[in-house]
């Protein structure tokens, strides 16, 4: 079982990330669950979301302590010591953000990618959510991009789907595809 | 092939197969996207329903009474402040014995304000005459909703779907949704033999003296018992529709053969068995979910404890001042037993607290050294957190 935690503020589509992520990987056929923290929901508020995904159906309902993979919305929050808590030694983060805005020491490798200033181009709103994950989804090649776009295709219709799909396209291209498979296939192996 | 759905989008979408004619909701957290998933399948023209925005949830259960008392199948929702709030009137509808259905996304209750999940809610109304059914599972939840309206019309009796909030409510999974054809096959177009109708005037909720009083709560209590045979019967019957069946009151999981029994209402249930495949060194239990908490399921528990000799009963509410709600009951039912299971009774998980996989062994823990039972405990609590005087 794959678990991964999604770290934001209240307002930057924690949950939606985390929802987009679960039914792309069970419109492909795979079991997955997401759901929030529960935590304080307001804008600005350091929030979680949390994703499962496995070959078999998920019965625990508990939180995601020990998560593989973090996704981090605001750099800011890598400060925040509930960030990294509990990640697992092979675990890799996905930050939105720049190298340079990032304390690179530990030994979980960082992955930086400008997802808020992508959002602008793309969809002129400054929400990372959707650029992250079409740059995760490349790294650990969990599903094709195109499972991300059909997921958007249920919330989005028109001009605004076309918006997202390029975004999709633009972020994917920021990172090397595959770089996390192993660490992806070695979790769910 | 499944659809990937938030708990309460599918529970907006069974309701809205169950053809409910008017719907009378609140919204309060962690119910709301239930009542919004039901208020825009109206507004897109995919359910024919009055859906009636209310100012409070004393008006939410008031509209949802009179709409069913004038012919309509009614449904409503809510959740902790918000089902106090509806007390009275939830009294009155079974009172009155009015087959309605409403979902609780449990939730605490203030004081302190919290919005998380336990069941102190539902367990408030132990006593206000509805059937009461727990769901393990999202799943579960959508099944048991169209049940409910069959059992409730059968039986005349309003039902409480209890699913716990957040925990269920807010997390996404696949799931299976019945079809149109399926649901319609099973619940018939909604019949109140009591039902008021200008035609046929009549009264209902009048003034009962003395004189008649006894005779309507002892009628009241034997449907809530008879209503057990109902229960298991729409469970089956449901089951032949879908290949998805629920164990009727309750369902024994888990290790059959284990002399440790674990009790359970609701979503806890997965974590403690993935807790305890992955615990192969820890003592395996049997696992009894209990799914309807009224009626009081007192035959089918005695069945399902044959053999037990530790039962650990886990809440997620508690009596203040007393202690547990279902174990005590769950001890009266067995006291009569040869061999009775020593009975722990705890609570955990309260207010959204993460029931973690070590849950499991520290119930277990409960009964590993062989002591006598303590009296209850919130097994969670940290001792640091609290006043020295209550360590």
């Amino acid at each position: 079982m794959l678990e991964i935690r999604i770290h934001g503020r209240g307002g930057q589509g924690n949950v939606v990330a985390a929802y987009l992520l679960a039914s792309a990987a069970i419109d492909g056929g795979s079991y997955a669950q997401a759901f929030p923290a529960f935590g304080a929901e307001r804008r600005g508020a350091p929030v979680a979301a949390f994703v499962r995904i496995d070959d078999q159906p998920i019965r625990r309902r508990c939180q995601v302590r020990e998560p593989d993979f973090l996704i981090v919305q605001d750099p800011a929050l890598m400060d925040v010591p509930e960030t990294l808590s509990g990640l697992r030694a092979r675990g890799t983060i996905l930050v939105d953000g720049t190298a340079l805005e990032i304390d690179g020491s530990g030994d979980n490798e960082i992955m930086t990618i400008p997802a808020t200033r992508l959002a602008m181009e793309h969809i002129g709103r400054p929400v990372p959510n959707t650029a992250l994950l079409a740059a995760f989804i490349t790294l650990t090649q969990l599903m094709p991009v195109s499972a991300l776009i059909d997921a958007l295709a249920e919330r989005f219709k028109g001009p605004i789907l076309e918006k997202n799909q390029r975004l999709v396209e633009a972020a994917a291209a920021t990172v090397e595809a595959g770089r996390w498979q192993e660490v992806a296939h070695a979790v769910s192996a | 092939m499944p659809l990937a759905l938030e708990g309460s989008q599918a529970l907006a979408r069974a309701i809205a197969l169950c053809r409910p004619q008017v719907v009378a909701a609140y919204p309060i957290t962690p119910q709301t996207h239930i009542v919004e998933g039901i208020a825009k399948l109206v507004a897109d023209g995919q359910l024919d329903c009055e859906m009636v925005s209310v100012e409070s949830e004393h008006s939410a259960a008031s509209v949802a009474l009179g709409a069913a008392v004038a012919g309509s199948r009614a449904y409503t929702a809510s959740a902790s402040q918000g089902i106090l709030l509806m007390a009275e009137v939830l009294f009155d509808i079974a009172g009155l014995r009015v087959p309605l259905v409403m979902t609780c996304a449990n939730r605490a209750l203030s004081g302190p304000l919290n919005i998380w999940n336990d069941q102190q809610d539902s367990m408030a109304m132990r006593d206000s005459g509805w059937i009461q059914l727990y769901c393990a599972t999202n799943q579960e939840a959508i099944d048991t909703t169209v049940q409910a309206f069959r059992i409730a019309e059968r039986c005349e009796l309003p039902v409480m779907v209890c699913v716990d909030g957040f925990t269920l409510t807010h997390t996404l999974e696949p799931l299976e949704m019945p079809t149109q054809e399926q649901v319609d096959g099973f619940l018939p177009p909604y019949f109140f033999r009591h039902g008021l109708h200008p035609d046929e005037p009549r009264s209902l909720g009048t003034l009962v003296g003395p004189e008649h009083f006894s005779e309507v709560r002892h009628a009241h209590h034997h449907a809530l018992l008879r209503a057990q045979d109902e229960i298991v019967q729409a469970d089956a019957d449901w089951g032949e529709v879908v290949g998805r069946q629920y164990g009727g009151l309750l369902e024994v999981r888990g290790e059959p053969e284990a002399t440790l029994g674990i009790l359970t209402l609701g979503s806890v249930l997965g974590t403690l068995e993935d807790a305890m495949e992955e615990n192969p060194d820890l003592p395996r239990a049997r696992f009894i979910k209990l799914r309807s908490f009224r009626p009081f399921p007192a035959q089918a528990l005695r069945e399902a404890c044959a053999g037990l000799e530790h039962l650990i009963v886990l809440e997620r509410a508690l009596s203040p001042g007393y202690g547990g709600i279902v174990g005590p009951e769950v001890q009266a039912v067995l006291a009569g037993q040869s061999s009775p299971p020593k009975i722990y009774n705890v609570a955990a998980g309260l207010g959204g607290r993460d029931m973690s996989l070590e849950l499991y062994g520290r119930l277990v823990d409960l009964i590993a050294s062989g002591r006598e039972p303590e009296p209850f405990c919130i097994i969670d609590a940290d001792p640091m957190l609290l006043p020295e005087e209550d360590r």
